[in-house]
């Protein structure tokens, strides 16, 4: 009963929020519906066990990017509303509806129909409590089930060691964007200009 | 009320649910990049579908009994955060430039 109530509450904020960011006209509204939807993802995550992309999903996206869009947004001084009535390609609209709804539809019957097939590559198992999940392993329930910090250990164990290049060429590519950004937004000082 | 919780037995959320709820916000943020102008909405409608990426990730790591999606939700997570700040700061330049520009006058950053 618990974990219905949970999925409810928080696909209702998922969704909603989503839809404020479509639909607000003001980019501020539309950032803070975008909290609404990360927490909400955040709350999804806690209840698949997935505890340490829960905590890096509230730090990562709600702490960083939304806070870096707002700055963005309050910095270029872009808040003003947009006006939603302007329709540049009079047929956008129509066909993005069609194209959005093609879209979900084609997925949501492909997740239905192959929804009885059983697992593609079992792994070692993990740290989840409800082990019947449709064509789940019959050891399932050998993962390390009921060790506080499994959920961690075992993704660390996985990041560390068969994912540890990938791992590496992360911390470059951040590097890359941090030197890239500095580059792109640097003003050029005019000469006699005093710094700032 | 105890015959009425023996005859109706609660479900539980599956996976299903999930990969459902994560097609859903996919369409809605695919609609979104569709529709809004607004430069900085675009891309935050492309985190909403990031976002759904995500969710069908977990559920499918939780399916499959397989840590390697939750690692995968992590690399996203990272490149996201690059994506957003290169994103940000091409924005920052364009509208610095010219204030006011929208998604269709983008078209100005062909060299």
């Amino acid at each position: 009963m618990m974990e219905l109530v949970v999925f409810v509450v928080a696909s209702a904020m998922v969704v909603g929020g989503a839809l404020g960011v479509v639909l607000r006209r003001h980019p501020v509204h539309a950032a803070l519906s975008l909290v609404l939807t990360l927490f909400g993802v955040a709350v999804h995550f806690v209840a698949q066990e997935a505890h340490f992309l829960a905590a890096v999903q509230v730090i990562v996206y709600a702490g960083a990017i939304v806070v870096l869009f707002l700055f963005v947004i309050m910095l270029l001084g872009v808040d003003t509303a947009d006006n939603l009535r302007i329709d540049p390609l009079r047929i956008q609209r129509p066909l993005a509806a069609i194209v959005g709804v093609a879209i979900v539809g084609l997925m949501i019957t492909a997740i239905v129909s192959t929804r009885d097939t059983g697992p593609l590559a079992v792994g070692e198992g993990i740290d989840v409590e409800y082990a019947n999940v449709a064509g789940a392993p019959e050891d399932a329930d050998q993962a390390p089930v009921g060790e506080p910090d499994a959920n961690i250990k075992q993704l660390s164990r996985n990041l560390f060691g068969d994912h540890v290049f990938a791992f590496e060429f992360t911390s470059v590519l951040l590097i890359v964007a941090v030197a890239g950004t500095v580059v792109l937004t640097r003003r050029e000082r005019r000469k006699g200009e005093g710094s700032t | 009320m105890s015959a009425l919780t023996l005859a109706w037995q609660t479900p539980e959320p599956t996976p299903t649910w999930y990969l459902i709820l994560g097609a859903v916000v996919f369409g809605i943020g695919a609609v979104g990049v569709l529709v809004r102008r607004n430069p900085l909405v675009l891309f935050m409608c492309i985190e909403l579908m990031l976002n759904a990426v995500n969710i069908s990730f977990v559920a499918l790591s939780v399916r499959n009994q397989n840590i390697d999606g939750q690692t995968a939700v992590f690399f996203v997570l990272v490149v996201a955060a690059a994506e957003v700040v290169i994103g940000l700061g091409i924005i920052v330049s364009i509208l610095r430039r010219r204030p006011g520009s929208t998604a269709d006058d983008l078209s100005e950053l062909r060299g």
